[in-house]
This record gives C-alpha cells, structure tokens and sequence, in this order.
C-alpha cells in the first residue's frame, strides 16, 4: 500500500522524532520492506478473525520471513454492530442500556461515562451515596475486566490453569453484580441521577468478603506467573512501546501506564469519589508485555483497596436525586399519585428532554480513556453520540509494538493490547 | 486564555466546562501543529464526527418545534421546548485535544459542507490514523492526505456511511427465500 494522495504533507516518509519507532507512512501497518518485496521467502498468513487466539474476531494479516514478522495490519469490524446510530433512535432513558454492550467487560464503566455526559448536560449533582456506590462499582468492574484479561491471556500463553482461577473469582464479583442489580453483566444500574435502586442489605457484608480474599487472590497468581520462565522468556523485552510513542498514538491507560507515564484520570482530571479515597497509580518503565502485566496485578490490587475505602466510607441517604422530570417517581406512588402517575407515563414513553449542547466526558475505564461525545438538539433523544474507544486505540499500536519480533511473540503482544472486540468494533 | 493566536482562528467558547477553537477546514492542519508546538497539546484522545442535516426541522420521527416555544396543538408533539440555534455548516469534526501532563482539555472544531474535504493530523498525530478512517467510513468525510483513507469497520464494497442523518435505519436489503 503506497500512499494514496499526492498532496500529502512534506513531513512523510520522516519520523516525526527521533527514535520513533511508528512505521511510517501508515502509522497503523507495518509494510514489507522494498527490498524484501522481491524475494519469495515472504509468507503472507491470514491470522483470524476466527481463532482462538486472538481476543475475539480480530483479524491480523501478517508478512512473514520465517518466523520474523517483517509486516503486520490489524483488520477490524467484525463485530460493528451501529450502536452509535441504534442510540441516536433512542430516547435518552433507553439509550443508557446500549453502551454496556459495547465493551462487554468493564460495563459499569461504559455505562458510567454515558451518564456523566447526560448529567453534565442536564446539569444533575447526583446524591453523595450514588457516587460512591458508583465509584465501588466501577472498581469492582476494572477487577471484573482485569481477572478476564489475565485468565485469557495465560490461556493464549499456554497457562490454561490460570483461567479457571481468574474465573473462579469473576465469578464471585458477577455474583456481586447480581446481588445489586439483580442481573451478572449488563447491569444498567447507573441512572441519570443516581442509581436505579437502593443498595441491599448484606452487601456491604458479602463485599467486603470479597475484598479479603482478592488480595490474597492475586499474590497466588503472581506466584503461578512472575516467577515462570517460560512465561519470563515470551513476554520480558516483547512488544515494546516508548513513552513518546505511546502518547503519539494515542495510547491510555494500563498500556500508558507500562511504558513509564504515570498518567490515570482518576488522578489527573478526579471525578467521582476518586480524590477522597488513597491508591496508588502503577507505573513500570519498561514498555513490554510484561510491565503490561505487572500495571493490570497492581491494579488489581489498588482497585480492592479502594472498594475497601468505598465499603468504609459509603454515606447514607438517597441514592437518585428528588426531580420528577428527570428520575421515575417511587413505584408506590402510582397508586395514589395522579402526578406521578403522569410522570411516569411521559418518562416512560417520551423520556426527558435534554438541554442543547455538546459535551465531551472522559473516565478512566479498565482499557484506559474511555471518552463520550454527546450534542443533543434539546430533544428527548440523543443528536450524535460518539464513543472514544480505549481498545480501538490500543490496537493501533499493533504495529509498532511488532516491529523486529517473532511470530509467537504475536499472541502475547496482541493479548496485551487488551482489545475488547466489542469496544473496538463498536 | 485567549486562543487568537491559533492559525486560522474563526471564534472560541466555553460551554458546559469546555473551551471550543473553531479554526478554518483549510487551515487546520497549521492550528493542529500549533496546538501540539506551542500550547502543549500533545494527546489526541478522539476524532468525532457529527452531521446537522436536519437539525431543528421537523422530521419523519416526529421532532417538532416552533422559535416561540413547543406547538403542544400539534398531534403527537415530541417537541422541543424550543428551537436549537442554527449550526454554520452541515458536518463538524471535533478533535478532542488533551495535554499530559497538565491535563487540560481543548475542542479543536471545524465546520463544513458535503464534498469540501478536510485536512489529514495523522503527519501530527499518529493515532487520527484510525479515527479518520472511522470518520471516513461512517460519516463519509474525505480527509486530504491520509495515507490509508479507506473504509475500516464496514466491508470495502458497502454503500453509503451509515452515520449520515439521511441514512435510514433498517436501509440494508434482505434476502427473503423464493426470491431468485
């Protein structure tokens, strides 16, 4: 693929600095080198989207001169699926069901950033007890996505054990999910204004149990890892990616965070009940896959840590603010309340109207920036809502982590990017 | 802060918590290097894409609305409570600029009609590979300079690009049986 404009800017074919190692002219793909091209050694395999391997229906087509990976191009959109354009038919009340679904993992936090751009347009200061139950849940679904990443990870590694244990305790955290929500994944318990129920009795019980042992939990896994010389030997010095390279292409997040950026938005921009509970950002220097997984351990255990701190300092009162136009009216009501009844009609079927503007709101979720573009025309429905996509950008990455690398170094790096298929393809 | 000093600066604003630069189309390739040189915006955290047409009209989903405030005489009203201000230009591009380390944030925005192709980043910031070809796909946007502007989350022989306000919903054919 050669560059197909001939206006294009002078400063191509040149790194834009020194030392860069993101290819160039496409920043994305890796080309077989001209001089390469010529020899028929060059084996083209077509990687995916259907193997089980790679994450999900991610596609990498690879150029290969033995084992040495001399060319590389993510393909995706397997899994496209229109959210954005299914959320612009829907009133704003609906829509909030449709981010969840796109990064299937850290649902909460999907959830979370959709409903922050409404309330930042509404205008809304959700209760204090709604924000730290958000912030709990939003911890417990980084340690939920984590637990999925290291199992699947060690499973493409060969460590097939490692999967069972980290599902063993993803389960315990949808059995949490369940208990407060009532459904394991896709719990849509974040409202415009607070949350959709109060929390239940026993939780704070059956959480903090859970806390105890996660710690524990994930000493037990690095014991079955960091020590491994087989695991050492495919992910120290693989897949590496700078710090300025990593910036350039836009990365967050853990990947962020393992090439020596000490940059989390829980820190740098606090939202939430973030700058009222201690943790410590993880930050490792190295830029390889095995700093990626020593950033998603860490976390891990930070991420218990502050569900700990939400347990202790949860506040009580209301969980969803007290506006009739906005938030349904309590389900006793009906009965007795032709006011409320009214409302409840014209919330249920017509939904609340949403002041113009456009916002953009931006969380740490577990892949990293996890961004929302939300212009209302003053209508019920969303105008445009866009999703900046952490995996989308992670797998950006792709070919400069593998430049000069070995064909089964492939798996580790690509299983280290964290893609969630559903988050990229959206 | 004042941002005048951008090349090709048209106004700037400060809605809901965000400062907004609206620059030129022809022009923003400069205010981006700009922006990355001289204010330090070095993190390009998204490419979003929006289209207008239609925008504060009456439409087949049943939108209404009147500048003196919502026609509740009108059957089935879903109105607005009133008239959205009018948007310069059909389709807009919003770059959502971060600086780390000093965390602030900053819409970069251009404004501009069907066929006026816009200015590649991707010489400026490498991750606009992907969200320009997303632009591109979905939005039918032309990105001048791109080294790769084709589609990247539809198949190659697709028509139209969905996002568009005038691509309908359920506009993809089917197939029924019987029908050779």
């Amino acid at each position: 693929v050669t560059a197909t404009s001939s206006q294009a800017p002078a400063s191509f074919g040149a790194p834009i600095y020194e030392g860069s190692r993101i290819p160039q002219p496409i920043p994305t793909i890796l080309q077989v080198p001209p001089e390469l091209r010529e020899t028929d050694d060059i084996l083209t395999v077509n990687f995916g989207p259907n193997h089980p391997s790679t994450h999900g229906v991610l596609r990498l087509v690879v150029d290969l001169d033995g084992e040495r990976v001399v060319g590389i191009r993510a393909v995706i959109g397997y899994l496209h699926t229109g959210f954005e354009k299914n959320m612009e038919q829907k009133s704003y009340w609906k829509a909030i069901t449709y981010p969840e679904r796109i990064d299937y993992l850290s649902f909460q936090q999907n959830e979370l950033v959709f409903v922050l751009a409404i309330e930042k347009l509404l205008g809304v200061e959700p209760p204090p007890k709604a924000v730290w139950m958000r912030t709990l849940m939003s911890e417990l679904a980084r340690i939920h996505s984590h637990l999925v990443w290291l199992g699947t990870t060690g499973l493409e590694l060969g460590a097939i054990s490692m999967f069972w244990y980290c599902f063993r305790e993803r389960d315990l955290v949808l059995d949490l999910f369940e208990m407060v929500t009532g459904v394991r994944m896709h719990t849509r318990y974040f409202q415009a204004g607070g949350l959709a129920e109060d929390i239940p009795p026993g939780f704070a019980d059956e959480c903090r149990r859970f806390v105890d042992v996660m710690d524990q939990r994930v000493d037990e896994y690095e014991a079955l890892f960091s020590h491994n010389p087989i695991f050492l030997e495919r992910t120290k010095g693989i897949g590496l990616l700078s710090a300025a390279d990593a910036i350039a292409l836009g990365q967050s997040g853990p990947m962020l965070r393992s090439s020596g950026v000490d940059w989390d938005l829980r820190k740098a921009q606090p939202y939430l009940a973030y700058p009222e509970v201690e943790f410590d950002v993880p930050v490792y220097p190295e830029g390889d896959v095995y700093a990626r997984y020593k950033v998603h351990m860490d976390e891990m255990r930070q991420s218990a840590r502050i569900v700990q701190q939400c347990l202790d300092g949860m506040p009580e009162g209301p969980w969803i603010v007290d506006d009739r136009k906005i938030v349904l009216p309590p389900r006793a009501e009906l009965h007795t309340s032709m006011e409320s009844l009214i409302h409840h009609f014209k919330l249920v079927t017509e939904g609340y109207r949403v002041p113009e503007g456009e916002v953009y709101v931006t969380i740490e979720s577990a892949r990293g920036e996890m961004g929302c573009y939300l212009v209302s025309d003053g209508g019920p429905r969303p105008w445009r809502v866009h999703f900046r996509a952490p995996s989308f950008v992670a797998l950006e990455a792709t070919a400069t982590c593998l430049t000069d690398a070995l064909i089964a170094d492939m798996i580790a790096v690509a299983a280290s990017l964290d893609p969630v298929m559903g988050d990229v393809d959206r | 802060v004042s941002w005048e000093r951008v090349p090709g600066f048209v106004s700037d604003q400060t809605a809901y918590g965000e400062a907004t630069v609206i620059v030129e189309r022809v022009r923003l390739r400069e205010a981006a290097l700009h922006l990355r040189d001289v204010e330090g915006f070095n993190f390009l955290s998204d490419v979003a894409t929006a289209d207008y047409l239609g925008w504060g009209e009456p439409s087949v989903a049943g939108y209404w609305g009147s500048a003196g405030g919502r026609d509740t005489n009108s059957p089935g009203s879903w109105g607005h409570s009133r008239l959205p201000a009018s948007r310069p230009k059909r389709f807009s591009v919003s770059y959502h600029l971060l600086s780390i380390p000093s965390a602030a944030r900053l819409r970069l925005q251009i404004w501009f009609d069907d066929g006026e192709p816009v200015p590649s980043v991707v010489s400026v910031w490498p991750t606009a590979d992907w969200h320009e070809r997303e632009g591109y796909d979905l939005m039918g946007i032309v990105f001048e300079g791109h080294p790769n502007l084709t589609r990247i989350l539809l198949d190659e022989d697709w028509e139209g690009h969905p996002l568009r306000k005038d691509y309908p919903i359920g506009g993809e054919p089917v197939r029924f049986s019987g029908m050779e």
